[in-house]
């Protein structure tokens, strides 16, 4: 049979999330060289007699065997995990305690445990992503460094500093906590910053920015199924990041280049993403409170509804970014308002809203702010000073998609 | 036709850059299965052999026999398969493709003796 494309990388997650919970996070290499183990095991194994039927399983239960032989011989050498008490000290107990941790609710639970403690408020967010991504979506380090276009050395040094606070707090964090509501909201704010990481990121390798996103509805989908963090806000979230993902295969062309939001070939939009996140937007509304989540998944809700880029909503688009910036202002926020401002007034009103926004330090490295005014002084006519601003958005370019994207706009102004 | 052993040997390093994250290791699986799927509809492959643990004893003349086969051996044997074709040069073609190849290990290819008078 086929594989899934990404198998190993999920089931990694899984498999490492249930074995913290038997030997304990201070084990956590321990861990992850066992469903490494696994790993190298299924591909001596397979390659000889093939894909087995339930691939899934079958690493489960390669894994759940050498954990029992790694108890039998280190029971004494080690500590396992506090949680397990005494079960681990008998041959009775400790099979029984090896399957109560790969039952699914179990691997659920492990999982948003794991993603909880990888929030710990001591630690920076390019840290937390950087822990989520390699031990709940099996990322190694080469890979989120090439994802986020850090060098490998720096991303080594994060996982590193975050795997040691983890295994510092003995344990991982405890969904009855009363701390709960406090770390979901760190959790949620994470999944967010990983899943803009993938949509806008500097990233130039498109296919890795997809898996970035992908990983991210995956795990805000974890703590959908677990009722106390299933909350109007956590499903405003879920809401943005389909509707965000719908748009992902019109984003660029067949020959690889960016095209805007206006030139996207909307029959690319993938229809089941719309409709899952428009069920989310409508679920999210059950409670009386309207956070940032709540107000982006509108606005991409405005764009998506629109048959064509002229029956935008821009009115009501404008209208929504004015909130958002009242509930969670930021620059590229800011920006984003100053675009819709101009498709609602037209370039003299957007430019002047670009040329308002204060805190520019913040845009001073991003493309699409010159970019922004390079466009809006083409729409004026002003072709010198389009050609100046998208010439600065040149030098700014982080990746030849978005080099050849402005290079196409400054032809534009000839 | 006839019948060639593959003995396939790696080396640490190229064992952990073949299989250091999840995804480079279900990478490396699919090759192999499509490496071994294509010798296998072409009728190459004879036997699809065993895999060997990385670590046994080695025994030699003093009666001394070590844990090895060398802790700081560059190359292990990590399996074998037989394979069937015309002559060695087809066989070390068909090896070319080895994922292990291209990997950093390498494949030996040795002819099955044929045992006659």
């Amino acid at each position: 049979m086929d594989l899934d494309e990404h198998l190993f990388r999920r089931e990694s997650g899984r498999l490492v999330a249930a074995l913290t919970r038997i030997f304990g996070v201070h084990n956590l290499t321990l861990a992850e060289d066992v469903a490494q183990d696994a790993f190298c095991r299924a591909l001596e194994v397979w390659k000889v007699q093939g894909t087995p039927d339930n691939p899934a399983a079958w690493l489960m239960t390669v894994a759940k065997r050498r954990a029992l032989d790694l108890i039998r011989r280190d029971r004494t050498a080690r500590t396992f995990a506090p949680e397990m008490g005494r079960l681990l000290d008998s041959e009775w107990t400790s099979a029984a305690a090896i399957d109560e941790a790969f039952a699914a609710h179990t691997i659920r639970d492990e999982q948003l445990r794991m993603m909880c403690s990888c929030c710990h408020p001591r630690l920076p967010e390019e840290v937390q992503i950087a822990l989520i991504l390699n031990i709940l979506c099996g990322f190694g380090a080469h890979e989120i460094a090439n994802a986020f276009l850090v060098n490998r050395a720096a991303i080594e040094k994060r996982i590193t500093r975050g795997k040691k606070v983890l295994a510092g707090a003995r344990r991982l964090f405890d969904l009855t906590d009363a701390e709960f509501t406090v770390r979901l909201s760190a959790t949620r704010h994470a999944l967010y910053l990983l899943f803009n990481e993938g949509y806008h990121g500097a990233s130039a390798d498109a296919a890795v920015r997809a898996d970035m996103c992908a990983e991210a509805i995956r795990l805000i989908a974890l703590l959908r199924d677990y009722p106390p963090a299933a909350t109007p806000e956590t499903d405003a979230l879920a809401a943005l990041m389909c509707l965000h993902a719908a748009r992902l295969p019109a984003r660029v062309d067949d020959a690889g280049d960016l095209q805007q939001l206006f030139e996207q070939d909307r029959a690319r939009w993938d229809l089941s993403l719309v409709a899952q996140g428009l069920a989310l937007l409508e679920r999210s509304a059950a409670g009386s409170e309207v956070t940032a989540y709540h107000v982006e998944a509108a606005i991409a809700s405005a764009h998506i509804s629109a048959p064509t880029p002229e029956e935008t909503d821009w009115r009501l688009i404008v209208s929504l970014y004015d909130r958002l910036i009242a509930i969670a202002p930021s620059p590229v926020v800011a920006l984003n308002r100053a675009i819709a401002i101009a498709q609602r007034d037209g370039p003299d009103c957007g430019i002047e809203a670009l040329l308002a926004i204060g805190d520019t330090d913040r845009l001073a490295r991003y493309p699409f702010y010159p970019a922004a005014l390079g466009e809006l002084e083409l729409r004026r006519g002003n072709y010198d000073a389009a050609r100046n601003h998208f010439a600065a958005a040149l030098a700014l370019a982080r990746n030849p998609p978005e080099r050849r994207f402005i290079e196409k706009r400054l032809d534009a102004c000839a | 036709m006839s019948d060639f052993v593959f003995l396939f040997r790696s080396t640490p390093e190229g064992q952990r850059a073949a299989m250091g994250t999840p995804e480079a290791a279900q990478k490396s699986l699919q090759t192999w299965l499509a490496w071994i799927r294509e010798l296998e509809g072409k009728g190459h492959l004879k036997n699809p052999g065993q895999p060997l643990e990385p670590t046994g004893k080695v025994v030699r003349k003093d009666k001394m026999i070590t844990d090895g086969p060398y802790a700081e051996a560059k190359d292990l044997v990590l399996g074998f398969m037989i394979v069937t074709a015309r002559d060695i040069d087809e066989a070390s073609t068909l090896a070319e493709d080895c994922p292990l190849v291209k990997g950093g290990g390498n494949v030996e290819v040795r002819p099955v003796r044929v045992l006659n008078y």
